[in-house]
C-alpha cells in the first residue's frame, strides 16, 4: 500500500500504479484537468507511463474563473 | 513594431488582432449569467481564467467553465496565487495543456498583504516561460527598470499595475506609468489591477496605454452589466482622446467665445 497527498488530502492505493490508473480509481473522468506531481507538471501523454510512489504530492486542477 | 495601429484601431497581442482594448476577468460576479452578460456588454474579446484544485466529487459542479467557454473569447490564463517562479512555471504548463494556449498572465506574488508582484520571481519566471514557448503577459509593478528587463527577456506585452489588486484606487502613480510609456513607446502596455471606475480607465488610455485589464470594478459594481458597458465605452473614449491629442494646459483663463464684437463693451480710457 502507498500513501499519497492528493490536493492536500491523504489517499491510499493498494499498490504502486500509474497516474492513469490512479485517476480511474479516484473517479476523475473530465478531460479538463491537469496534473503536477511533487511540483512538476506531468503532461497528459505521460499519464499511462508515469508511476506514483509512496509520499508523492499530487495536484489535480481544473478551470475556474480568474481575474 | 510590436503594436501597429490598423484599420478600425485594431491592436495586436502576440500576433492576434483585437478590436476591443479591454481585457476582463471572469471572477467575483453575482452569478455566472451576470458574468456572461457583463462581459458581453463590455465588448471585451479577451477574458482571464485560472486553475484550482478539484476533487472528483465536485466534477459535476464546474458549470462556471461552461459559461466561460460560451463567451467564445480569447482566453488568458493566469498564475494567480503563485509565490515563486517555480510554482508559476508549473501552473503555466498546466494551463497550456488545459486551455490550449501559449498565452499566460504571469503573476508571482511577493507580498501577501497588498498582493504586490515579486519583481525578481516575475523576471525569472518570465525568462524561463519564454524559453518554453509561452507568450507572457507579466503582471508587474510600475518600476521602469523592471519593465525594461521583462521586455529584454522577451515579454512583448507589459502589464504594470495601477494599484493593488481589488483596491479600485485607480492610477496610484501616473508619473511612473507615463515614464514607462515614454521609455517603451512601441511595447503594448496594459494597466492591470487597481482600476475602480471608468474614469480611471480613461486616464490610463489618455496617457497612451494600449489596454486595460480589470475584474473587480465590473464584477462588484451595483450593476455589473451596466458597468461592463461603461468600461467598454471608457476605454474607447480614452483611446480616442489619446489619438486625437489633447490641448495644451494653460495657467490662466482664455475665453472661448470670440471677444471681437462683444456687446455692451465701451472703451473707457
Amino acid at each position: 500500500m502507498i500513501s499519497l497527498q492528493v490536493n492536500g488530502e491523504t489517499k491510499t492505493l493498494n499498490s504502486a500504479c500509474t497516474v492513469a490508473d490512479a485517476l480511474k480509481t479516484w473517479g476523475y473522468q473530465s478531460k479538463d484537468i491537469a496534473i503536477a506531481i511533487n511540483g512538476e507538471f506531468v503532461p497528459r501523454a505521460f499519464y499511462t507511463q508515469q508511476p506514483l510512489i509512496d509520499n508523492d504530492l499530487i495536484d489535480i486542477v481544473t478551470p475556474i474563473q480568474g481575474g | 513594431m510590436a503594436i501597429e495601429i490598423v484599420k478600425d484601431d485594431q491592436w495586436q497581442l502576440y500576433g492576434k488582432r483585437f478590436n476591443s482594448r479591454l481585457l476582463i476577468g471572469t471572477a467575483l460576479y453575482p452569478s455566472p449569467q451576470i458574468m456572461q452578460q457583463s462581459i458581453k456588454a463590455s465588448q471585451s474579446q479577451i477574458v482571464t481564467v485560472s486553475l484550482r484544485r478539484q476533487s472528483p466529487e465536485n466534477q459535476g459542479g464546474n458549470s462556471i467553465w461552461e459559461f466561460i467557454k460560451q463567451l467564445n473569447c480569447e482566453l488568458l490564463p493566469n498564475t494567480a496565487g503563485c509565490h515563486s517562479a517555480k510554482e508559476a512555471i508549473t501552473l503555466a504548463q498546466m494551463s497550456r495543456e488545459i486551455f490550449n494556449t501559449n498565452w499566460i498572465k504571469l503573476e508571482v506574488i511577493g507580498d501577501e498583504y497588498n498582493l504586490q508582484p515579486d519583481p525578481f520571481g516575475t523576471l525569472e519566471a518570465a525568462e524561463k516561460l519564454i524559453n518554453l514557448g509561452f507568450d507572457v503577459f507579466p503582471y508587474c509593478t510600475d518600476d521602469l527598470v523592471l519593465c525594461q528587463r521583462l521586455h529584454d527577456v522577451g515579454c512583448k506585452v507589459l502589464m504594470p499595475w495601477g494599484a493593488p489588486i481589488g483596491t479600485g484606487r485607480g492610477l496610484m502613480n501616473s508619473y511612473a506609468l507615463q515614464t514607462i510609456r515614454e521609455r517603451l513607446p512601441n511595447v503594448p502596455l496594459i494597466v492591470d489591477a487597481g482600476i475602480g471606475k471608468p474614469s480611471h480607465a480613461v486616464q490610463a488610455m489618455e496617457i497612451g496605454y494600449d489596454g486595460i485589464l480589470l475584474n473587480t470594478a465590473v464584477a462588484q459594481a451595483s450593476d455589473p452589466i451596466m458597468m461592463g458597458q461603461a468600461f467598454g465605452e471608457a476605454v474607447t473614449a480614452g483611446r480616442k482622446g489619446y489619438l486625437a491629442g489633447a490641448m495644451t494646459k494653460r495657467q490662466t483663463a482664455q475665453p472661448s467665445t470670440p471677444v471681437l464684437g462683444t456687446p455692451f463693451w465701451h472703451q473707457t480710457n
